[in-house]
């Protein structure tokens, strides 16, 4: 498993540096520039941003100094946001959006997997037929509906919670609950389906007929089997749920990282787009790599190669 | 003499105000307020918007100030003398000026600042605002300091707003120190961001919010109003309205377009002029956009007080020139406005006549109802109220047979797309920087960096030159409305509406204002129990 994990990290140096150049084309395609604004600075400032920022530069040089100093962890700084580094806005962004998603997953996990459990063991039942339907609007739902409406219930009619920032646990209810609401539901049907397919197998009978215990059968063996999808699904949603969601990010005021991905495209904000990406990738990969690992633990069966 | 007396009675007129609007209440510990989203800067030189505005001029003040009409009142400085031919300027500072950290401040801070703000290392947006200074060309400002307590400075010629400048937060004073020690970085930390102003920044977590404390060292202290204010950063209108209604903000500049109407009458709500204009850009090289006949019957064909009614909904003043409504004339009791009057009549009423005009005009430039003319492509940027007008217009000019398609982008290629010229017709907008037609009017010069019509014309170039250096204010205004005679002879752009600046105050907040610029102020505000 070692040599495996080994190749895995040599695998994703290549995948993050692919990464990083095909953002750099890209960014660099899209007309416009990070010092255009409704009005316009002077020629004379333009070109002194320029200058400043190393912009002026050929593309390819500018690659070559970005990337020579990505490597020793410079990110540079903002291009925008005058006076910050790149480093230090995606530290203290993450911080935050990371607390707000790691508890909203967790939420989703714990909630999901029994909901989806209690689902397929009642088939058929009104008990299913609810979780359908909860689940069902859950993934259907976008999350700024999800959250205006919360904010107009609880809030305004109910004046009950805050709206804005994260001073207090109290301030976390609404924008957990909104983040959590998708991946819940998400999880409860994947787990629903794949319950079903377990609980439909030769072992399970075999289990039931050597006369286990219900809550035998039920941990030791269908959980254990059925959560697999669950583990896959689990990789990318903490990735892309740590790194924060614009739209729940800007209702509700959280100082996170979800808004920086799309204002720093908005913006041109180059080191910004970079550094953003390439943090992302980082995570999606990492993250890849722990459910691989995760895979073998709960089913030893399978062989990392 | 008497300019000194004066001075002193404003003085004391303000003083007193503010005295009354405390009236012995008990001091509010924290203002709560939204003025904008987090600001990518409030470095006082690299600033250009105008909600980072509001939170310099909290933290720095310049040698003069504006009062709740916008007029220069003494700020750092305690009075000023100006030459006969009035290009020297002498300040003189109040005694004992210190900065935020207890360390004096001199009439040397202000020459360093100035010429920071002007130097290509700081690459600062409104570095231009300091052209009328001598110096400026050669990048060495002819601004000295006698001794730590006089400022001198020597203009090119006299122009009748300089006063307001130096209350312009560009020209506030900043710290050295600070920012060779620091550079760029001085301005986001609160240990290293020191100001002169009645307040300073002690908190600021970027996207969430930013706190600031009255400043102990700030001349006029005890007059001061909350002892904190906290600017929360907000950017979703839903939740900022949310959080207004429910009094977790006291102050809210943006609501959602669809609220208003529901808003409109309550009396937290409040509409102030602002010194802008909303218009359309013609691209003058692009045929059939190149015949000045086409482009007035475009601009002709507008129902300005169906846009401003439906679309923009918040009181805006249809169009009937380019200068915006507010700015003050030769006589300051007069609105240039006032004495250019409307180059065509605006209204509702004058539409249906408008608009045979414009058929008229499109048949004298070869293009009867329209036949014979290409589709013209209409610019904007995505958001709900651009596309709004961009439709309204769409259907406005095919009463006249003119075809439009409506072209979208995304904001930084939108921008990218106008400044070069590669577009046929495309909203715009300008806002004043200062209360002078200048400087709206300097933007249409020969290769302006902000000339989007790509549009030039020699006589027009002369009068602006003329203007800047003309030392006759009654002369100097002559000319910029013949400057602006220009623009609709030739009809180079389409007037839309006004801008109106649109904000929430809760009724408890009691000595707050704002200025014509949009900046807001709450130095001195507090809040009723």
């Amino acid at each position: 498993m070692g040599k495996y994990v080994i190749k895995r990290v040599l695998l994703a140096a290549v995948t993050l540096w692919l990464v990083a150049t095909i953002t750099f084309a890209l960014m660099n395609l899209v007309p416009g520039g990070p010092f255009l604004s409704e009005k316009t600075p002077s020629e004379a400032t333009l070109k002194a941003l320029n200058e400043k920022y190393g912009l002026d530069q050929p593309l390819i040089v500018q690659y070559k100094n970005y990337m020579q100093k990505a490597i020793q962890g410079d990110f540079g700084p903002s291009l925008k946001q005058r006076g910050r580094m790149v480093k230090q806005i995606i530290t203290t962004g993450f911080k935050v959006s990371a607390r707000v998603g790691g508890l909203s997953i967790l939420i989703a996990a714990l909630i999901g997997v029994p909901l989806g459990s209690v689902a397929a063991l009642n088939r058929g039942k009104w008990i299913d037929n609810v979780i359908i339907v909860f689940t069902t609007s859950g993934i259907a739902v976008p999350s700024f509906v999800v959250s205006t409406v919360l904010m107009l219930v609880f809030s305004i009619m109910l004046g009950w919670l805050p709206t804005y920032g994260l001073s207090s646990p109290l301030h976390y209810i609404m924008p957990v609950a909104a983040l959590a609401l998708y991946p819940t539901s998400y999880i409860a049907r994947l787990m629903r389906s794949s319950m079903l397919e377990v609980l439909g197998q030769d072992y399970m009978r075999t289990a039931k007929a050597k006369g286990l215990s219900q809550f035998a059968i039920l941990f030791k063996h269908a959980l254990r089997n059925a959560i697999l999808p669950i583990i896959t699904y689990l990789g990318p949603l903490i990735a892309y749920t740590l790194t924060g969601s614009f739209v729940v990010e800007k209702i509700f005021t959280i100082p996170g990282l979800g808004s920086d991905f799309i204002s720093s495209i908005i913006n041109r904000d180059y080191t910004l787009i970079m550094g953003t990406t390439i943090f992302l990738a980082f995570l999606l990969i990492t993250m890849n790599l722990v459910v691989d690992i995760a895979y073998k633990i709960v089913d030893p069966r399978i062989k990392l190669k | 003499m008497k300019r000194k007396v004066a001075l002193l009675v404003s003085l004391l007129l303000a003083v007193s105000m503010i005295l009354s609007a405390c009236g012995g209440a008990a001091k509010t510990d924290m203002l709560t307020v939204c003025v904008g989203p987090n600001p990518d800067t409030i470095d006082p030189a690299l600033n250009s918007s105008v909600d980072g505005a509001t939170l310099i001029i909290h933290g720095f003040e310049g040698l003069m100030t504006l009062d709740k009409d916008g007029v220069p009142v003494p700020g750092q400085a305690k009075e000023y003398e100006i030459s006969d031919d009035g290009t020297v300027y002498t300040f003189h500072l109040r005694d004992n000026l210190k900065w935020s950290d207890g360390k004096a401040l001199t009439a040397n801070d202000f020459v360093y600042s100035w010429n920071r703000a002007i130097s290509p290392e700081t690459a600062a947006d409104y570095e231009y605002m300091y052209e009328v200074i001598d110096g400026y060309d050669e990048g060495s400002l002819n601004v000295t300091a006698p001794d730590d307590k006089t400022l001198v400075v020597t203009l090119k010629n006299a122009i009748p707003y300089f006063l307001e400048l130096t209350a312009f937060p560009t020209f506030s004073p900043v710290r050295q120190d600070m920012i060779d020690a620091n550079g760029e970085g001085w301005a986001v930390a609160p240990e290293t961001y020191i100001g002169n102003g009645p307040y300073k920044m002690t908190e600021w977590v970027p996207g969430s919010h930013m706190i600031y404390e009255r400043n102990k060292n700030y001349w006029d202290y005890k007059n001061l109003g909350a002892n904190k204010i906290k600017f929360v950063l907000m950017e979703e209108d839903t939740s900022i309205l949310n959080a207004f209604q429910n009094e977790e903000i006291m102050f809210a500049d943006s609501m959602p377009q669809d609220e208003i109407d529901a808003w409109r009458d309550k009396p937290e709500f409040n509409l102030e002029g602002q010194l802008g204009t909303y218009y359309i850009s013609f691209n003058v090289q692009k045929a059939p956009l190149d015949d000045a006949r086409v482009r007035k019957a475009l601009t002709l064909a507008v129902d300005r007080e169906f846009i401003c009614r439906e679309i923009g909904k918040t009181g805006q003043e249809p169009a009937g020139a380019f200068v915006a409504t507010g700015l003050s004339d030769a006589d300051p009791s007069k609105e240039f406005r006032e004495v250019g009057g409307n180059y065509y009549d605006p209204s509702g009423a004058a539409y249906e006549a408008n608009l045979a005009e414009a058929k008229k005009l499109l048949a004298d430039a070869g293009y009867p109802d329209g036949k014979g003319l290409p589709n013209i492509e209409y610019l904007y940027n995505e958001g709900t109220g651009h596309q709004a007008i961009g439709e309204a217009l769409q259907d406005m000019w095919k009463k006249i047979g003119v075809n439009v398609n409506l072209v979208s982008q995304e904001w930084g290629t939108f921008l990218n797309t106008r400044k070069n010229g590669e577009y046929y017709i495309a909203r715009n907008g300008w806002l004043s920087d200062y209360n002078d037609p200048i400087s709206m009017l300097d933007m249409w010069i020969t290769d302006g960096g902000n000339n989007d019509a790509q549009w030039s014309n020699a006589q027009y170039d002369e009068l602006i030159s003329k203007v800047k250096s003309s030392t006759n204010p009654e002369e100097r205004f002559k000319m910029m409305h013949e400057a602006e005679d220009i623009i609709f002879d030739e009809s180079m752009l389409c007037p839309i509406y006004y801008y109106v600046d649109l904000f929430l105050l809760n009724q408890k907040v009691e000595g707050f204002w704002s200025s014509p610029l949009g900046y807001k102020y709450f130095m001195y505000a507090t809040v009723k129990e």
